[in-house]
């Protein structure tokens, strides 16, 4: 299953380099949407796949991340790509004073506010507050990404740029999944009264995975603002929030499901142009029966694998060694 | 003065329709735990069934305006209630023994697939409902006139609640609803057929989201198909403000969240009329989760 999965994997990138080359522009537009999508997907799957958050806003992030860009961007003509990090700061800051207050809330009570907060976002951009958002028609002239002095502005170059940065988001994340943090995630999500018993601060690591969530969402709002160079607030609506979020529950968790669920979800759609009305039917209709029929989703994460034969050893081996200095203290104190 | 005065009935009549909704959401919330998401877009399709009858109707001269409203009402309840009823047998019944989130995205399927199913059959405009039905009375009251519409939705949504108490508190099925809710186990213990009372829950809350969605269309004249979001999500609101599993509290909840929200849009801003309702609900939960009258203590919540 492993070997069968990592084979896939090295398709799916091999794939993934040839494409651009034998597809015409518009599908390169759609696969860079793609890739937007799947960043968006990947780093919602931190919280909901991973920590197991029912979190229903996550269009707020990536509009707070694309707004910070581009007010800052049209602004200050500061470049775009520079940026990243202070869209993701900015959208990480916005999450957690939004997460703090309602982190401990169960379930379908946060994904009620959740959503809450991604409608207010959207009214709140609308309204154009402070004078920085443009109101409703929003903010356009974000101007194209340069790196070391070469700009990016063909489809193909944002095509390379974004799934460029969907490699590394996927390799970081992986990492993150199999670090003591994601395997703390991975409890509270199975368990979290007995992962509070067990010593994890539930609301803390709750907290941390929300805010890295949002970090990654804000730096995927930059790219868009760059790919776009137009913003308005209909982009962060709130049915975006339920297409990335049906996106990784259907997927499962693990990250090679993530993609694969957003090229079924964003992509098939597209290939069915006749049936593009009926897209989101279908949407809603494959969410129930996967719930009825495999709630684990498309490709859950694969259960985790741990040395036992060497962790025993290790033991075995302190074992030994603490032996002969038990002995001796024995001794001493008969002596 | 005046203003004042039409901002608290115009509140009562949004409060009546939102209370309405809002006991579909705590009755299922009450037997099931489960937040039943595809409610509001049955919302939707009452207000778009009652507008399809209020048109089709051939019932046009020979008789009074309002008695076709009435049986076009009745006829819009039955016809959400069994819709409802269905969507239970198909997407929540599966899912009794799940975990209970499989539930939730199941029910948030269903109203994704609901809300574009009519946006497929009647297509993505707004609609304006028929004019010919729309009552254009007025009355004084201490002076003011109010439009008799007003007064009609208030009079419906409030008879309809009426209506609902005296049937839960007062008769056996009523009781077998409450011992439901309280504990599904016992409850198949004593004799209730759980199953029977989980599908009228079913019935009765759609039925009465159902009117009133057509309540709705009379009132304000026009519907679109993405309604379902908006008036849900208030609705949910309320019975969390009210508690959540306590119909009296629905009740409370959504004629008080439609004053909140009339007043304030009278006198704070229009243009963030939808962000109070939501920062209502927040505050609500972040102070006092258990809602006004929700005397159940939730459990971890």
């Amino acid at each position: 299953m492993i070997q069968c999965r990592r084979y896939s994997a090295f398709v799916l990138v091999a794939l993934l380099c040839v494409l651009p080359h034998m597809l015409d522009r518009y599908w390169i537009d759609v696969c860079v949407s793609i890739g937007l999508y799947a960043l968006l997907a990947l780093s919602l799957n931190v919280i909901l796949g991973q920590a197991g958050i029912f979190h229903m806003g996550h269009a707020a992030f990536y509009a707070v991340g694309a707004y910070v860009t581009a007010i800052v961007n049209t602004q200050f003509h500061i470049p775009v790509l520079w940026l990243m990090p202070l869209a993701g700061c900015a959208a990480a800051l916005f999450a957690l004073l939004v997460a703090r207050p309602i982190i401990h809330l169960r379930g379908d009570y946060l994904l009620i506010v959740t959503i809450g907060i991604v409608e207010i976002v959207r009214i709140a951009l609308i309204n154009d507050v402070g004078g920085l958002t443009g109101g409703a028609n929003g903010i356009f002239g974000i101007s194209r990404p340069e790196i070391f002095g070469f700009t990016i502005k063909k489809s193909m170059q944002f095509y390379y740029l974004v799934w460029g940065m969907v490699g590394c988001s996927v390799l970081l994340l992986g990492w993150l999944a199999r670090s003591r943090f994601g395997r703390a995630l991975s409890y509270i999500k199975e368990d979290d009264v007995a992962a509070e018993g067990c010593g994890v601060d539930v609301a803390r690591y709750k907290l941390m995975a929300f805010v890295f969530g949002a970090f990654w969402a804000g730096m995927a709002g930059t790219l868009y603002a760059a790919k776009m160079t137009i913003i308005a607030p209909e982009s962060f609506s709130f049915m975006e929030s339920v297409i990335i979020f049906a996106v990784v529950i259907l997927s499962g968790g693990s990250q090679l499901g993530v993609l694969v669920s957003t090229f079924l979800f964003i992509g098939l759609p597209e290939l069915l142009r006749e049936f593009s009305n009926a897209r989101m039917l279908l949407f809603g209709l494959a969410m129930m029966l996967m719930m009825i029929w495999r709630p684990q989703g498309l490709l859950p994460p694969l259960p985790r694998r741990y040395n036992v034969q060497a962790a025993l050893a290790a033991l075995r081996r302190r074992k030994a060694e603490a032996e002969p200095e038990h002995k001796a203290k024995a001794k001493q104190g008969e002596a | 003065m005046e203003e004042f005065f039409q901002q608290l009935l115009n509140g009562l009549a949004v409060g009546g329709i939102y209370a309405l909704v809002a006991l579909g959401y705590t009755m299922v919330y009450g037997v099931l735990k489960l937040i039943n998401f595809a409610h509001g877009d049955l919302f939707t399709i009452g207000a778009y069934l009652g507008m399809t009858l209020l048109v089709s109707s051939g019932m046009a001269g020979s008789l009074s305006p309002l008695l076709v409203l009435l049986v076009v009402f009745i006829m819009v309840a039955l016809l959400v209630a069994l819709v409802g009823c269905l969507l239970e047998r198909a997407a929540y019944r599966p899912l009794r023994k799940a975990n209970r989130l499989s539930a939730v995205v199941s029910a948030l399927g269903a109203s994704i697939f609901f809300q574009n199913a009519v946006m497929l059959i009647y297509g993505a405009r707004l609609y304006v409902y028929p004019e010919d039905w729309r009552p254009d009375f007025t009355v004084d009251i201490l002076g003011f006139t109010v439009p008799g519409v007003r007064l009609l939705v208030i009079m419906a949504s409030l008879l309809l609640m009426f209506a609902l108490h005296s049937f839960i508190q007062r008769t056996r099925t009523g009781a077998a609803i409450r011992a439901v809710a309280i504990d599904q186990s016992a409850a198949r213990l004593m004799g209730i057929n759980v199953d029977r009372i989980i599908s009228l829950v079913f019935l009765i809350g759609p039925g009465l989201g159902g009117a009133a969605g057509m309540m709705v269309g009379i009132y304000y004249g026009q519907i679109d198909f993405t309604m379902g979001w908006s008036y849900g999500l208030k609705a949910f609101t309320a019975a969390i403000l009210g508690g959540i599993g306590n119909i009296p509290g629905a009740m409370l909840g959504g004629l008080l969240l439609g004053v909140i929200e009339a007043l304030s849009s009278a006198y704070i801003s229009m243009a963030w009329k939808d962000a109070i309702a939501f920062l209502v609900l927040i505050l609500i939960l972040i102070i006092r989760p258990t809602g006004l009258l929700g005397e159940r203590v939730a459990d971890k919540l």
